[in-house]
């Protein structure tokens, strides 16, 4: 089931980028949308607080009162508290779904999905107890289905219930307590949500402004074509037998009159378990944790600066080399991505030392091997034009023939070996293959291998790299079409180029020296 | 693809996804109940007697116990259940025995349920027993009860009115 959603997602992402581009593409801002459009809400339900009156009666007058004779304020600001919470729901779950397709629930990101889990839990809860505030009918309707299921839990003293037996049941207290739940509960959201992302580096909590403002923009579209309005004034003597549903929020509510509620409870509780387990079942198998090499490592934190996951970070040193500090790797947050191998300046192939060491490594996939699979591939190259493939496993290029090296992420790629694959001659021309630019599996492995090569970050590809002899092709494995067409291309450019000569001895001497510390094991 | 029409084409696709979510947020509607039906709702919280009258210690009882625990009268907690039956037009629709709440079983029965009915003219009987006996009812109330379409109909108790409420 999830190779099939992934290629879903991937065509409709596909679809999108063309429209949004991929900076822009709102299906992988799902996350960010989710804390902006929680601030849409929370901003808009402030100005509402302000003309709302917390009393049986008051409580549906005053919020006509705002949605009519000021629709151009708290008309429009009602639409923009419903449209957004609803809209929530939607992001989501569009945003469970995705990461269950991209197969980034489970593993280190567990934490992630298992503190999604409660936010589901409170994203309904604001909006129900949201819904009763207004006390029109659906309010009613609401009220009484709500309070009739949490009856049935054996947790409170008096039948709640029993505060929407008949008009005179009710009192304005109970509108105190309900605006002071639907305060709280949502703070309690925002605390969860923050939870959420603990785990995760650079997270994004705001969506690009071209991508705010366009939401903006619809939202007060809609809002003036569709404003949400009351469904008349509950009245508990009748009984709301035609309510216009929100089908985001209360989808279930209908199966109350079909089901008995211990059913409801049973089907919630076994979906939230289900869910909550879901990282679990089956385990994980993980692969090894990076390990860190200190005879190797000089603290430099350019391994902490790049990890997708924060599984690095700096302690003080535990051994005698003159440096302050060293990376520690958590083997528990640690997603073997390889990004700090590729981060590490001590991971070049130039580097003469016993069976090429690094300073931060992968146990199941070392520097050495790569270094190893690079020389016995590109030897393998034949032709005038000999490209050399690096292809990242989650992208179009994984699963090739004989002309490609497969990595976890290209990001694991130190610049210096593109330098040695073409300064040795091993070949003509390099393709460095990722995911998508828009759904980059371990998130920074784009990013961090494009600012790279641009020079924008460290460690850098050395400018004596010949820029035409190397390009990047970013693309998922449902753009195979894309993927060989750009590799074509590239192939063909490259066999048009005067033939590949290896950097002179005396060249290198001179320049491959970047990092001081480690000069006198840099060899040419 | 133009700049000016990139976006103009994000802000309609955005407005259309937002458009759906708008529709979404009241349509279809739901008939909670068929039309030319009511509700009729039978709940109380009432507490049924104890099931022992309070009884006064012995001198030897009250000397075996803690000074401070030396009360005269010995009261058990327990209540006994509370039976109800409602009756609508000649035909019993619900009847219980309700248990006494709480862990030593000392509060009140409870019970909340809906019946939905036909609009219409009804004759509604609820009876209850609270006390120890096994026959006949402590408590009966009657009467003839008119539906509109879509009425919710209560039958409550209320120890201070000493009976059933219909409201």
């Amino acid at each position: 089931m999830r190779p099939l959603l992934r290629t879903g997602f991937e065509y409709v992402e596909r679809g999108a980028d063309r429209i949004f581009q991929p900076q822009l593409n709102p299906l992988v801002q799902l996350g960010a949308l989710g804390f902006f459009l929680f601030w849409i809400v929370a901003v808009s339900g402030i100005y509402l607080f302000i003309f709302f009156d917390t009393g049986v009666v008051g409580a549906y007058t005053s919020v006509e009162a705002m949605t009519h004779t000021q629709w151009f304020a708290g008309g429009v600001m009602r639409s923009f508290h419903r449209y957004a919470s609803d809209l929530m729901v939607v992001v989501l779950a569009v945003h469970m779904l995705r990461e269950f397709a991209l197969d980034r629930y489970r593993g280190v990101h567990w934490f992630s999905w298992f503190t999604g889990v409660p936010i589901i839990w409170m994203l309904y809860a604001s909006g129900i107890t949201g819904y009763w505030l207004v006390w029109d009918m659906l309010a009613q309707y609401v009220a009484v289905v709500s309070t009739e299921l949490l009856d049935w839990l054996p947790i409170f003293g008096e039948p709640i219930a029993r505060n929407f037996l008949a008009p005179s049941s009710l009192n304005d207290r109970f509108f105190t307590l309900l605006v002071f739940m639907h305060i709280a509960i949502p703070l309690i959201l925002l605390f969860i949500m923050w939870v959420h992302i603990l785990r995760i580096s650079r997270p994004k909590v705001n969506p690009p402004r071209g991508l705010a403002i366009v939401m903006l923009v619809a939202l007060v579209a809609v809002s003036l074509w569709k404003p949400a309005v009351s469904q008349g004034p509950a009245d508990l003597s009748k009984v709301p037998t035609n309510v216009g549903l929100d089908w985001f929020y209360l989808p279930l509510y209908p199966l109350t009159d079909l089901w008995s509620h211990g059913a409801v409870w049973a089907l919630l509780g076994g979906f939230t378990l289900m869910l909550a387990m879901l990282p679990w079942l089956p385990p994980f198998r993980r692969p090894k944790a990076a390990v860190v090499e200190l005879a190797h490592c000089n603290g430099c934190g350019r391994c902490v600066e790049d990890c997708p996951y924060e599984a690095v970070r700096l302690v003080t040193r535990t051994d005698e080399r003159p440096f302050l500090q060293q990376a520690q790797v958590d083997w528990a947050l640690c997603a073997s991505c390889g990004i700090c191998v590729g981060a590490c300046p001590s991971s070049t192939p130039f580097r003469r030392t016993a069976g090429l060491k690094t300073g931060i490594d992968l146990p199941d996939f070392p520097l050495r091997t790569l270094c190893e699979r690079t020389e016995s591939t590109a030897a393998a190259l034949t032709g005038p034009g000999r490209v050399l493939i690096f292809a990242c496993k989650h992208g179009a290029g994984a699963g090739r023939a004989s002309d490609t090296v497969e990595v976890p992420c290209v990001a694991m790629l130190p610049p210096s070996l593109i330098d040695y694959v073409i300064s040795r001659d091993l070949a003509d021309g390099v393709v460095v293959a990722g995911c998508a630019e828009r759904a980059c599996y371990h998130r920074l492995g784009v990013a961090w291998t494009k600012q790279r090569f641009a020079r924008e970050r460290d460690p850098y590809l050395r400018t004596r790299v010949p820029r035409e002899r190397l390009t990047t092709i970013w693309a998922s494995p449902t753009e195979q079409h894309g993927f060989a067409k750009a590799l074509a291309d590239f192939t063909t450019a490259i066999a048009t180029l005067p033939p590949n000569r290896p950097v002179a001895i005396d060249r290198l001497t001179t320049s491959a020296i970047e990092t001081p510390e480690l000069s006198e094991e840099v060899v040419p | 693809m133009i700049a000016g029409a990139r976006v103009a084409a994000q802000i309609a696709v955005m407005t259309l996804i937002l458009a759906a979510v708008a529709v979404l947020t009241d349509w279809p509607r739901y008939h909670q109940i068929p039309a030319q039906s009511a509700i009729i709702k039978l709940s109380f919280t009432h507490g049924s007697n104890r099931q022992a009258e309070c009884r006064k210690r012995t001198a030897e009882e009250l000397a075996k116990l803690p000074p401070n625990m030396r009360k005269p009268l010995e009261c058990p907690r327990g209540r006994g259940p509370v039976y109800v039956e409602l009756d609508m037009d000649g035909r019993t629709i619900y009847r219980a025995s309700l248990p006494p709440s709480g862990i030593s079983g000392d509060g009140p029965s409870r019970v909340y349920q809906r019946f939905v009915v036909p609009a219409g003219l009804h004759a509604v009987a609820a009876r209850m027993r609270d006390t120890a006996r096994t026959e006949g009812f402590d408590y009966v109330k009657s009467g003839e009860i008119a539906l509109a379409a879509g009425d919710n109909f209560v039958v409550d108790f209320s120890a201070a009115a000493q009976g059933f409420v219909f409201r």
